[in-house]
């Protein structure tokens, strides 16, 4: 699930179903969404270091997992699509 | 007949407002790229329908678009400016060494001949190119290479290049300038620069008149006389007769020669506009009063141009990439304010109209002119 923006950038609604290998982590689920919409490389990661911007994190399950290892599998109801990964877009106020 | 477009950025989106050669009714299409920050739109001179735009946010960074239709659609293209080599180290704010970071792109600059190839000035301050119209893009890195780089230090608003000025005629010279480092000349196509600072004196500096290290806010030429170059510096309004290699005071008569943008009427190249603002610190029209001010002479003798601009309570500023010129006949001036107005004087200056009153903020406006 991606915030607005992304959403908007990548020509999608809702949410986007990914074939991100068995065993999905962090990194290949991103792997996978990038290669899915190029135009989506650089917004959530670094080009060059592949680091998660910062204003950005990760919630699985009710749980925030962005500090979780990128190559930890993520947990088995995001694997096996029951739940969504979300990648959020830190509030703004003003 | 032709026409204008104007193409706007600001923190919200983008706006195109469009007009026939009168200039006197204009269409309104807008936001596009909705909530994003628009710094930079312009057009390629060798193909009006090639369009370029830089959207940011401070969540996803950098993101480049490409028009081929005039702004119609839009293809998202390369986003990825990755520095030459080992990036290095700048001044910081407080005086230690800062490793270069890439925050957005600035200013965009077509080639004059080719629509695939246009120049992004960046933040944290370096020179990108793209030859296959925004697909990839690789650094000039002779600039940021330069023996004084580890010397240049952000302003407030960052450390950025934000102006490109293309030698008519000779493709090899370019000027650019970075808060707060100053400007730098090519004679060679990109690949060596050397900073052109000669005259500038700033007060903020323990050492005046130092090769770098002023804070250049804009340079503006005429293309018929393209080594007259005209400067509005965090103070002074400069001039240059012979292509940057010296610069002389033309502040005259301002009421405060600090300043962003500067703009230079399209045939008439002694016909100079600058926008006095208010500072330290404040960055308001003096006396609460919005006026351009234009010279005639070159510098030094200024009239404040007011028809149709706000002559009380006016607290609104005007950045730096926020001023532009059309070609026609008579010449066209524009400009936007951080209160989201954009006026547009189709007779050089004598009157002015607000051609919209409440977008946001505006980042940048830049003029295209239409066959």
């Amino acid at each position: 699930m991606l915030p607005y923006h992304l959403r908007t950038l990548a020509g999608v609604d809702g949410e986007i179903s990914l074939d991100a290998q068995e065993r999905p982590t962090q990194r290949t689920v991103l792997d996978a969404l990038e290669a899915t919409y190029p135009v989506l490389r650089g917004t959530i990661r670094d080009h060059g270091t592949a680091e998660r911007r910062d204003f950005i994190r990760f919630f699985a399950c009710r749980r925030d997992i962005t500090l979780d290892p990128a190559d930890d599998p993520l947990p088995e109801e995001v694997a096996s699509g029951a739940e969504p990964l979300k990648v959020v877009a830190a509030m703004a106020g003003g | 007949m032709s026409g204008v477009r104007l193409l706007v950025g600001t923190r919200k989106g983008a706006f195109v407002l469009t007009s026939d050669g009168t200039r006197d009714d204009w269409n309104v299409e807008g936001p596009l790229f909705a909530g994003w920050e628009m710094y930079h739109l312009n057009a390629s001179p060798a193909d009006p329908d090639r369009l370029y735009a830089s959207q940011s946010t401070g969540w996803h960074g950098q993101v480049m678009q490409r028009s081929d239709d005039g702004g119609k659609t839009w293809e998202t293209v390369g986003n990825e400016f990755a520095y030459d080599g080992v990036p290095g180290t700048h001044q910081w704010y407080d005086g230690t060494q800062h490793p270069w970071e890439f925050a957005r792109v600035w200013h965009l600059e077509p080639s004059l001949t080719d629509p695939d190839t246009v120049f992004a000035g960046v933040e944290d301050a370096a020179l990108f190119r793209s030859v296959d119209a925004g697909k990839t893009w690789q650094e000039l890195s002779g600039l940021r290479d330069h023996e004084t780089g580890p010397q240049w230090q952000p302003g407030a608003g960052g450390l950025c290049l934000h102006t490109i000025l293309i030698h008519p005629d000779d493709p090899q010279r370019m000027f650019v300038a970075i808060s707060a480092a100053g400007a730098f000349r090519t004679d060679d196509g990109g690949e060596t620069w050397r900073p052109i600072n000669r005259g500038l004196r700033s007060g903020e500096l323990p050492d005046e008149d130092r090769e770098v290290g002023h804070c250049v806010h804009r340079i503006a030429m005429n293309p018929s006389r393209p080594d007259v170059l005209f400067m509005q510096k965090h103070w002074d309004m400069m001039r240059s007769d012979d292509a940057g290699e010296s610069w002389h005071a033309v502040s005259g008569n301002l009421p405060s020669d600090f300043g962003f943008p500067i703009a230079v009427h399209p045939h008439e190249p002694d016909t100079v506009y600058v926008v006095p603002i208010k500072s330290d610190s404040e960055h308001v029209p003096p006396d609460a009063k919005l006026r351009v001010y234009r010279s005639r002479t070159g510098g030094n003798e200024w009239e404040a141009l007011t028809n149709g601009l706000p002559q009380s309570h006016c607290y609104v500023n005007v950045l730096r990439d926020a001023m532009s010129v059309d070609s026609l006949d008579p010449g066209g001036v524009y400009f936007g304010t951080t209160g989201g107005q954009v006026y547009a004087s189709p007779d050089g200056g004598d009157k002015w109209t607000a051609i919209v009153r409440d977008l946001p903020s505006v980042l940048s406006v830049e003029a295209q002119t239409l066959p």
